[in-house]
């Protein structure tokens, strides 16, 4: 089956104040139709900008962008016209993604007066059967954003994303500001909504547990560079890079027997500005060595797991053997 | 948090409807308004309410004291002081809302463009009001009373071309904030247009801070008014003014106090209940307070 | 009062009026606090969590806020009953608070050290030059460099403010911390190393702390009891392990449903349908019946007290333990 979404070697730089922010640096994977692709990653490792860089929210500095097998990379405006119905984006927190000044049922109305060309009742009828898909009750078609909790103004951005009847949605941490019973239910909608529709994902987050949950393959990045891509499982089961292992150990579990033996690492995230051109997690890394500061290259470990780590051969020879 | 709920009981509020009732609570702002209501009606009806023509001289009673045929007296010119006040209202608050509507029209205008697209033009625009501001406003109102004579719509337009650039200041303020917000780049995702994004997205939320800053400078330019006809650059006798009025008693001021003491105490009042509603608004419209 | 609990809350009771609602946010808590022993407060938003911690403080906002009933014990004295004079000397000294937003919690214009000495300065009658000692005392305890004294917070990463609220907090060696999502604004890794820090710096200065969160995974790892918190009543209460291994309240049970596990291959969620009541309208009887899978006829009417399910193990249910 080929890829619905590949890209290549995609680069985003940001001109700040003490130089060049490499936000994204380099990132290439493809998508099949109906796979959920999950971008973790903590703050500032160029997550959110992956997203809208591919969305073309953002403009790419460098690489290529193929959508359904055409370059994407910089389209037209009428080709993006187009594209943008294809494509949408879920946004983090449905506080501030939402005009206040705009009710429910003219924020999900808006992408169908801006692309449908339906007619006022074909469009009001249309924004209630969204309202009935993503579970909003029709008594608050005329409610305000303020006027709703973070739930339902989640599910006012979802129905707002599906209204043109998209391929692929970005989801930027959609559920990142709700309460855990709320996430949990717009989990399970996004996952229904996956399989009735055949929709495409990429789900940005910092949340490792949700991320498993949800997705079918599972990019780690830091500053700006993928440190490893493998399935889901493959990744939770045989993890290879030392930064994985180190967040993975970092989230506290919901269960009291398994205090886990904690891999500590030192110091704190900075930020890619001029970054050296060795391994960007070096600085923290409790293995690194002279080796770390040539430049990394991806590699495919197994099938599918590929991991950007000089050492990792070496690091994980020994459970291999053990397995053999 | 409260939300939830609130729904359930089918509590629904606009938004304006949220701001008004919470400007509803504000007394001082009420009152502001209903005086603001009164003013407007009584320069509508002025003709029809006040006892004598403004212009018409009854050379017997100069300086008549209060009550009897003229309730508050009248002036040198033997005119009715209480008919002139009520005319006089026309002449300040045509001064203040004409000038203002100038000044939002302009300052919107040009603030919008620059916030909105940033860049060069934003710089060109900003550079351009700052050589702009440094002009005083009252030789502004020479220059325009020499070129056109002094009259009271050469003083509007004076006052008003004078207050745009702090409208534009303010309005490209809000919306390079309301420009980066999420809800526009939720916009652009869907490929909204520039001009629905601007219409749709970015006036509805910039326009708070303007309501608020429109109302309390009305105030400001009805004494601007007030002052330029006062200097003899606005209305032009025979027409009644307040600030003409107060010019006019100037020089009667030591045995006659109410000759200037009336017309004050009008200005003072409606600028007064200007700033009071502004206030208000300003509380109603922030949405920290938001219950 | 029981000679071990350093804090005791009975029947605490806390309401928000507005011109025309009464919200009531804290609805009779009852809560206590071992010598050296750190209680989990678990709930979503709105809960009532940090009302509970405010109130403990006496900082609720006036005049919205009125504590309606209750009385609070802290070693001995009536804290809701002494004077403000008196509780100016507990607060900060020997009651601290660790808010959750480490960004807006330190003065931008004050060398970090200052402020610490300032704390310190302020409940003890010392000398400059040895309040400052200590402030570099307390840098080099959370794990920052004394020579760090005096950087302005701008210079440190959000893991290094927070380290430096919790320094402020410990400076003057409280008897209870108070610590209000301390770690939430921050990323897992950095999460890892403060809750380690805290931890340490707990058995060293034989701290209490009430650890007010929403994440089940941080109280798992931390916590020596736990209190789950609904629409302003703690629904169920006991050691670490009756909540995390015998939850026997449907909502607590719930909320586990709800969380994805990285251990677990589940492909969906069970969340808790519906939503939180509103607290200015809140149901009679149980506060948790509309959402409840369990829920009869009584449980509408009548509020269930507190019921035993064990020893220390307190539940607000008719129903609690049955059904798995």
């Amino acid at each position: 089956m080929p890829a619905l979404l590949e890209v290549r070697d995609l680069k985003k730089y940001f001109k700040t104040g003490g130089g060049i922010l490499h936000a994204v640096d380099g990132i290439s994977f493809a998508l099949e139709e109906g796979k959920t692709l999950g971008v973790v990653g903590e703050s500032g490792c160029g997550k959110s900008t992956l997203g809208r860089t591919i969305l073309h929210l953002l403009e790419a500095t460098d690489g290529r962008i193929l959508f359904e097998g055409e370059d994407v990379t910089t389209p037209s405006r009428a080709r993006l016209h187009a594209l943008r119905r294809k494509t949408q984006i879920i946004f983090q927190d449905p506080f501030s993604s939402l005009n206040p000044r705009m009710s429910v049922s003219a924020a999900i109305m808006e992408p169908l007066v801006i692309h449908s060309g339906l007619s006022r009742d074909d469009m009001r009828s249309e924004t209630r059967k969204l309202m009935d898909t993503v579970g909003l009750a029709e008594r608050y078609a005329n409610a305000y954003p303020h006027e709703l909790d973070g739930g339902c103004r989640q599910r006012i951005g979802i129905a707002r994303a599906l209204a043109l009847n998209p391929k692929f949605i970005v989801c930027d941490e959609p559920v990142s500001a709700l309460d855990v019973s709320i996430q949990a239910q717009v989990l399970n909608l996004l996952l229904d909504l996956q399989e009735e529709r055949k929709l495409t994902y990429i789900f940005v987050t910092h949340d490792l547990s949700v991320v498993k949950y949800i997705s079918d393959e599972i990019m780690v990045m830091y500053l700006g560079r993928m440190v490893e891509k493998a399935p889901s499982d493959e990744l939770f089961e045989n993890t290879l890079h030392p930064y994985t292992k180190a967040l993975l150990s970092a989230i506290p579990e919901p269960d009291i027997h398994c205090r886990q033996e904690r891999v500590q690492i030192r110091g704190e995230i900075t930020s890619p500005i001029n970054p050296a051109p060795g391994c960007r997690f070096m600085a923290r890394c409790p293995h690194a060595s002279e080796v770390c500061a040539e430049p990394q290259k991806s590699e495919e470990y197994s099938q599918n797991h590929s991991v950007s780590c000089c050492k990792c051969g070496e690091l994980n020879k020994r459970k291999e053997e053990l397995i053999r | 948090m409260a939300l939830s709920g609130s729904n359930d009981k089918q509590r629904k509020y606009s938004a304006f409807g949220d701001v008004w009732r919470r400007l509803k609570k504000n007394k001082p702002a009420m009152a502001g308004l209903v005086i603001i209501v009164l003013l407007i009606l009584i320069a509508i009806f002025a003709p029809a309410i006040a006892p004598y023509s403004y212009s018409e001289q009854d050379s017997l009673h100069k300086f008549a004291p209060s009550g009897g045929e003229h309730l508050l007296g009248t002036d040198n010119l033997g005119r009715d002081v209480l008919s002139r006040l009520l005319y006089g209202s026309r002449q300040s608050l045509q001064m203040g809302l004409y000038s203002v509507a100038i000044a939002a029209v302009i300052g919107i205008v040009i603030g919008a463009i620059a916030g909105f697209y940033g860049g060069w033009l934003d710089n060109l625009l900003m550079r351009l009001l700052d050589i702009y501001q440094c002009i005083p406003m009252m030789l502004l109102c020479i220059v325009l009373a020499a070129a056109l004579g002094p009259s009271l719509t050469n003083a509007t337009v004076a006052i008003g071309v004078c207050s745009a650039p702090g409208y534009a200041r303010l309005i490209r303020a809000s919306i390079l904030t309301i420009r980066e917000s999420e809800y526009v780049e939720a916009a652009r995702a869907i490929d909204a247009s520039d001009f629905r994004i601007i219409t749709k997205h970015i006036i509805p939320n910039a326009i708070a801070p303007m309501i608020v800053q429109i109302t309390m400078s009305i105030g400001g330019m009805i004494l601007s008014g007030a002052m330029l006809t006062y200097i003899g650059l606005g209305a032009q006798p025979p027409i009644a003014e307040w600030g003409g009025m107060l010019a006019d008693g100037r020089n009667f001021m030591r045995q006659h106090a109410s000759q200037v003491i009336y017309p004050g105490v009008c200005i003072m009042i409606s600028v007064l209940s200007f700033n009071l509603l502004g206030d208000g608004l300003r509380d109603a419209l922030d949405p920290r307070l938001k219950n | 009062m029981d000679e071990r609990n350093l804090l005791e809350i009975t029947d605490l009771t806390v309401e928000y009026r507005t011109d025309d609602t009464v919200v009531r946010a804290v609805n009779g808590v009852n809560l206590a606090v071992k010598k050296g022993e750190t209680l989990g407060v678990v709930g979503e938003t709105g809960a009532g969590k940090t009302t509970i911690a405010r109130a403990i403080l006496r900082i609720l906002p006036n005049p919205q806020a009125k504590v309606c009933g209750g009385r609070m014990f802290f070693g001995g004295q009536d804290i809701m009953r002494i004077s403000e004079k008196d509780m100016r000397k507990i607060r900060g000294n020997r009651i601290a608070m660790i808010f959750q937003d480490p960004m807006t919690a330190l003065n931008p214009i004050e060398r970090v050290g200052d402020q610490i000495a300032e704390t310190i300065g302020l409940h003890n009658r010392i000398l400059r030059a040895d309040a400052q000692r200590r402030a570099v005392d307390m840098l080099e305890t959370v794990g920052i460099p004394g020579e760090r004294y005096g950087e302005y917070p701008h210079q440190f990463s959000g893991g290094m403010k927070q380290r430096v609220v919790i320094a402020m907090a410990c400076a003057c060696k409280p008897e209870l911390l108070l610590a209000d999502e301390p770690t939430t604004a921050l990323d897992v890794t950095i999460q890892a190393q403060v809750l380690e820090m805290m931890q340490s710096l707990k058995k060293r200065l034989d701290t209490s702390i009430i650890l007010i969160t929403h994440d089940l995974g941080v109280v798992a790892n931390v916590c020596d009891a736990v209190a789950v918190i609904y629409a302003g009543e703690i629904v169920e209460y006991g050691a670490a392990e009756d909540i995390f291994d015998r939850a026997a309240h449907p909502y607590t049970r719930g909320l586990f449903n709800s969380l994805p596990r990285l251990k677990s291959a589940e492909r969906r969620l069970k969340p808790i349908g519906g939503l939180m009541p509103d607290p200015s309208n809140l149901p009679e009887g149980c506060k948790f019946g509309a959402r409840c899978p369990l829920a009869r006829d009584i449980c509408r009417a009548e509020n269930p007290g507190a019921r035993a399910a064990g020893a220390g193990h307190l539940v607000k249910c008719f129903f609690a333990g049955g059904e798995r």
